[in-house]
């Protein structure tokens, strides 16, 4: 599907460190739009290996800051086309997307959520058990009497799935056409800084000069930036995921339960998807627990007790490079040529091309796009934090 | 299923336990630069290795310091706060 060149050439233009949907997305729109074609995306595993194949593939926009809802939004508008564009089948599906309300206060949230998002420009509105039960025939609004009843739901018809992998290798496949050399198995192991400028990168095949980096490994990010000395106020949590034996296809929404910590979907192998939340305490394995598994079925069993005979076919966990405003990280650094796209929490999967869009803008000019000025890392020092409540890590 | 040695109650269940934060020395509000301020307020260590943590036994009322690889999750050391030193 795209070339593996056998060796590291002496210079890059841009070297972008981490082979996910970010990295790949950065590396073919720097050949697409702004023809920088002599880069090198640097992947320590296989391309997707990280949080790009390990999310729950949910591409939303309902977020509530101005800055968070245009840019997701200006995601979801680049994914709508994006099968096309790169010719490549995403899987790409509208599905409409729900977060339930189980108590009054909840369900004035919700309220509070849509009023936001129509007043940003986003399709969002609330609707009532009515509407839910006609749509999700299967669910239980009562719970089983296990937990609160569902009052209602934001409810918001963009809301997406696609195929998570297939957005890594379609980008892949694009930049490789470009120009753009993948080098998968090569671990960045240092990153040479003079007179506060990056020079090069250490990798273990070898040195590359290059004065342009790009950090682009989220969950890994600490790795990278504790090699150079930038702190950052990112911390790393696991979150696990799991999936079940196929069924036909009887799911046409997303479901999300703040409430029972699960966000489940029907993907297109007719896998039931389902994540949780953060696990409590920072830990940069991605191990999964038995712990985890009991609860996430328990909750799915709360809302569709007729699956009760369906097996889980496996579990993972991801990591989440969690910011404490819930906005990401991106953009310049006070290292000149390093540039950082980090923070991507539970939300960075549907923000993959734009952030490569606005990433790649970014290193070609050597300033930050409009759409990202707002989530660089100076707003910390700064006192300029975008609390994103929208985001799915944010219980309400 | 995982487990926690509280140095008052010995070894407990995880899910007795809450994570507090890693362990930060606050400059003083009154002389630190902003620079340095700033570090303290957002800025977290966060890097593979291991992490000196704030851990709360909640049944308990305990807050303790524990000494955690958190690429291996593996508690190395607990103690109470101040009292590092004469553990060993």
């Amino acid at each position: 599907m795209f070339r593996a060149p056998e060796r590291l050439k002496d210079e890059y233009d841009v070297v972008i460190i981490g082979g996910g949907g970010h990295g790949l997305a950065a590396a073919y729109y720097l050949a697409k739009d702004h023809g920088i074609t002599n880069v090198a995306v640097l992947e320590r595993s296989y391309i997707g290996a990280g949080g790009t194949g390990r999310n729950t593939a949910i591409i939303r926009s309902n977020y509530l800051t101005p800055e968070g809802a245009r840019f997701y939004q200006a995601s979801i508008e680049l994914f709508q086309d994006l099968s096309r564009a790169l010719n490549f089948n995403l899987f790409y599906s509208e599905r409409g997307h729900f977060t339930l309300a189980h108590s009054p206060a909840s369900l004035r949230t919700q309220r509070w959520r849509a009023e936001v998002n129509q007043h940003l420009g986003i399709d969002s509105d609330v609707v009532g058990t009515d509407f839910i039960k006609r749509t999700i025939p299967e669910i239980d609004l009562a719970c089983g009497g296990h937990q609160p009843p569902i009052l209602g739901a934001l409810y918001h018809p963009p809301g997406a799935i696609a195929r998570h992998d297939a957005v890594a290798w379609a980008y892949a496949r694009g930049a490789d056409r470009a120009g753009v050399e993948i080098h998968q198995k090569v671990a960045v192991t240092g990153v040479e800084i003079r007179d506060g400028a990056v020079t090069g990168v250490h990798t273990d095949k070898g040195f590359v000069k290059t004065k342009k980096v790009l950090s682009a490994v989220a969950g890994w990010t600490t790795y990278i930036t504790s090699m150079i000395g930038l702190r950052t106020p990112l911390v790393i949590h696991p979150l696990q995921a799991l999936v079940t034996e196929p069924l036909k296809p009887w799911l046409n929404s997303i479901v999300v339960s703040a409430s029972l910590h699960l966000y489940v979907s029907q993907s297109s192998r007719g896998e039931l998807v389902t994540g949780a939340s953060l696990d409590p305490y920072p830990v940069l394995s991605m191990r999964s627990s038995l712990d985890f598994a009991e609860g996430s079925c328990g909750h799915l069993l709360d809302l569709f007790p007729f699956l009760g005979d369906i097996k889980v076919l496996r579990q993972w966990g991801g990591l989440c490079d969690m910011t404490p405003d819930f906005s990401p990280i991106m953009g310049t650094t006070p290292i000149a040529g390093f540039y950082i796209d980090a923070g991507w929490g539970t939300w960075g999967f549907k923000a993959t091309p734009i952030s490569g869009k606005t990433m790649a803008f970014t290193l070609a000019h050597g300033r930050n796009h409009d759409l990202i000025k707002a989530f660089n890392l100076s707003r910390f020092p700064n006192f300029q934090l975008v609390g994103e409540k929208g985001a799915a890590s944010v219980g309400h | 299923m995982k487990s926690i040695s509280c140095p008052i109650n010995g070894t407990r269940p995880l899910q007795e336990f809450q994570y507090g934060g890693e362990v930060r020395e606050m400059p003083d509000p009154d002389r630190a630069s902003d620079e340095i301020w700033t570090d303290y307020l957002f800025n977290r260590r966060g890097e593979p290795g291991v992490t000196r943590e704030w851990w709360y036994h909640q049944p308990s009322g305990t807050w303790f310091i524990a000494e955690r690889d958190i690429v291996k999750d593996e508690f190395l050391r607990t103690y109470l706060y101040g009292s590092e030193t004469c553990d060993e």
